[in-house]
């Protein structure tokens, strides 16, 4: 019987199975943030067990809030900049160097693919565009996994949605995954992982592969997951060079973890995308989706442009091409947060960042920021904002707020207008 | 182990999520105990107050509950509330592993036990108790009790038993 991608990277890394279901498997990386990770921090210290099992396969990010709002932020910080520090954690990213720690983190090289990764995040799936198996957990388990480099999860069943067809113009990955939520339902993949696959993922670069894996979770799946391939090792080359001679050496590695063909699914969807259309969620769970035509006149206060989903160089691309010669209206605030320095850099460099400025957009630091409300942009009752992140749960960028989910190019022509449109980049796709 | 009985909160919704059980802006607590007070400040349901959750000791609601965020907070605030046992149609699996790997207990029965349970107690002050060897749960409310059987793996037995996943690991890896 063939194997999928998860069970692949499962059996190689299982060392103990204590339940029926239940498998104990070793930790390739194990992420660390300064929301989620202080409690652990302390509870290890109170248990006389302050120690880390690998100071190399962890790294450690303040990027929820930053710089700190607080004093209660600032202790937060304090905690894991100290921590980081006596276990000699290298790859620790403070202020100037740190970002949104889903973006941040695959920059760097940190996730490769047949990694088994846990972070105390629930979007840690986005890592499995690289081929990992990367998973959200709470506290308890990523202090485990920091004492002891372990976590348990059950077997992997997996769903496998086959995505085929021609994306038409102005229609992006984030309306792809939305409309695939929608189908399957905020808890159709609970306890399962998400295998993407078909020549429309296999045609997108890594930063749209990220923000299909990203929001895996909000359909309930442990993980999202993509074969990894060429596109994988020309984003990773420069961190696994020294491993392979080339980069064709590297794919042919890499090919082993991808699923057999006879490998056996929980459930195959074959999904044809030509017909899909610029989407945006309407309610407070993200499977409630409508077009953006049935959503046009929607009026918003606030536009937020950022997160782990649409952070990017590629987002913040598409975003500023529609934004340019443009002036966001009278009754919107619009805030963009590219997601880590190096993209913030290459921003500037392109001119992106002063396209929007020019339209009137606000620009902040790399940070999580306005997505949970928990330190910038957060809305006033009654409020409501278009934004690229990944939750429209009741209160989440702040209490009585609406949030409506939706990808950059729609958020930008909505910033522009005031209210939720269509880009005029599927304007001009559609009249083709 | 902790306590698994007492009078139960009735939540009738499917798909509660962490944000409403715990809001972000409170996760700048790092004492866990902190948190009682904004136990499911956001909850969106008719009819709620928070001082419904006065004196409560278990949660009894739909499916696909704590779905969303990975913050543990939410059990730290329902553990800081001595609400240490959830049951639902279903969970999502970061909240369900959450709670069983802080001792606590969360619980699936399947949608026709729930919905029966609803209607037969959700509008009334209803107890429980929960035995986990028998792998029974009995409400009780006026003259009325019954009994609805569970599973629950011997892992997450063990996991009750021991106190939680960090003392589970620190003895066995």
């Amino acid at each position: 019987m063939g194997k999928t991608i998860a069970e692949k990277i499962f059996e190689s890394h299982t060392i103990d199975q204590p339940g029926e279901e239940t498998f104990v498997i070793t930790l390739d990386a194990v992420f660390c943030h300064e929301i989620t990770t202080p409690t652990a921090i302390l509870d290890l210290m109170e248990r006389k067990m302050d120690k880390v099992f690998d100071p190399n396969k962890i790294k450690a990010v303040i990027d929820h809030v930053t710089p700190a709002k607080d004093s209660k932020t600032a202790q937060q910080g304090l905690i894991l900049r100290n921590w980081a520090k006596k276990h000699k954690i290298k790859d620790f990213f403070d202020i100037g160097r740190n970002g949104v720690c889903h973006a941040l983190f695959p920059e760097k090289g940190f996730v490769l693919p047949g990694f088994t990764i846990i972070m105390g995040d629930s979007h840690t799936c986005t890592h499995g565009a690289f081929g990992a198996f990367a998973a959200g957990v709470g506290t308890t388990d990523l202090e485990v996994g920091i004492l002891k480099g372990v976590c348990s999860f059950q077997k992997p069943k997996t769903i496998k949605v086959e995505i085929k067809g021609n994306l038409k113009k102005g229609v992006y990955p984030k309306d792809i995954i939305l409309s695939i939520i929608s189908l399957i339902g905020v808890n159709g993949a609970t306890d399962k992982v998400i295998e993407f696959t078909g020549a429309v993922v296999d045609n997108m670069g890594m930063d749209e592969r990220m923000t299909l894996c990203n929001m895996a979770v909000e359909a309930g799946a442990t993980s999202g997951i993509c074969y990894p391939d060429i596109k994988t090792a020309t984003y990773l080359w420069e961190f696994i060079k020294n491993k392979y001679n080339s980069v064709e050496d590297a794919v042919t590695d890499f090919s082993k973890l991808i699923s057999d063909i006879d490998a056996v699914y929980e459930k195959i969807i074959v999904y044809d995308i030509s017909d899909l259309v610029p989407l945006s969620t309407f309610g407070y769970k993200p499977d409630q989706v409508k077009p953006i035509t049935e959503m046009e006149g929607t009026k918003i206060d606030q536009v937020y442009i950022g997160s782990c989903t649409n952070g990017r160089i590629e987002d913040l691309r598409i975003a500023a091409s529609v934004l340019e010669g443009e002036k966001v209206a009278d009754n919107v605030r619009g805030i963009v947060s590219p997601a880590t320095p190096d993209i913030f850099k290459q921003a500037i460099k392109e001119g992106i960042i002063d396209t929007f400025m020019e339209s009137g957009f606000c620009v902040t630091n790399p940070t999580c920021g306005a997505c949970l409300g928990m330190s910038n942009g957060v809305l006033a009752e009654g409020e409501v904002c278009a934004a690229t992140t990944n939750r429209n749960f009741n209160g989440r960028m702040g209490k009585g707020g609406m949030v409506h989910l939706m990808s950059p190019a729609s958020a930008a022509a909505s910033a522009i207008k005031g209210y939720i449109t269509n880009s005029k980049l599927y304007e001009a796709g559609e009249n083709k | 182990m902790k306590n698994f009985n007492g009078k139960v909160l009735f939540l009738d919704r499917n798909d509660i999520n962490t944000d409403e059980i715990i809001p972000a802006k409170y996760l700048t607590e790092i004492d866990k105990k902190a948190l009682k007070p904004y136990l499911l400040e956001d909850l969106k349901l008719d009819n709620f107050s928070t001082n419904k959750i006065i004196e409560k000791k278990a949660i009894i609601t739909r499916t696909n509950f704590g779905c969303g965020s990975s913050r543990e907070h939410a059990i730290w605030a329902l553990e800081a509330n001595d609400i240490n046992v959830v049951v639902a149609g279903s969970f999502a699996r970061i909240f369900r592993q959450n709670m069983f790997n802080c001792g606590m207990v969360a619980t699936e029965l399947p949608s026709e036990a729930i919905d029966e349970i609803f209607s037969i107690f959700s509008n009334v002050d209803t107890n429980i108790t929960t035995d986990i060897e028998k792998q029974i749960i009995t409400l009780s409310a006026n003259k009325i009790s019954k009994n609805y059987s569970f599973r629950i793996s011997s892992f997450d037995k063990e996991l009750v038993s021991i106190g939680g996943w960090v003392n589970y690991a620190h003895s066995k890896y």
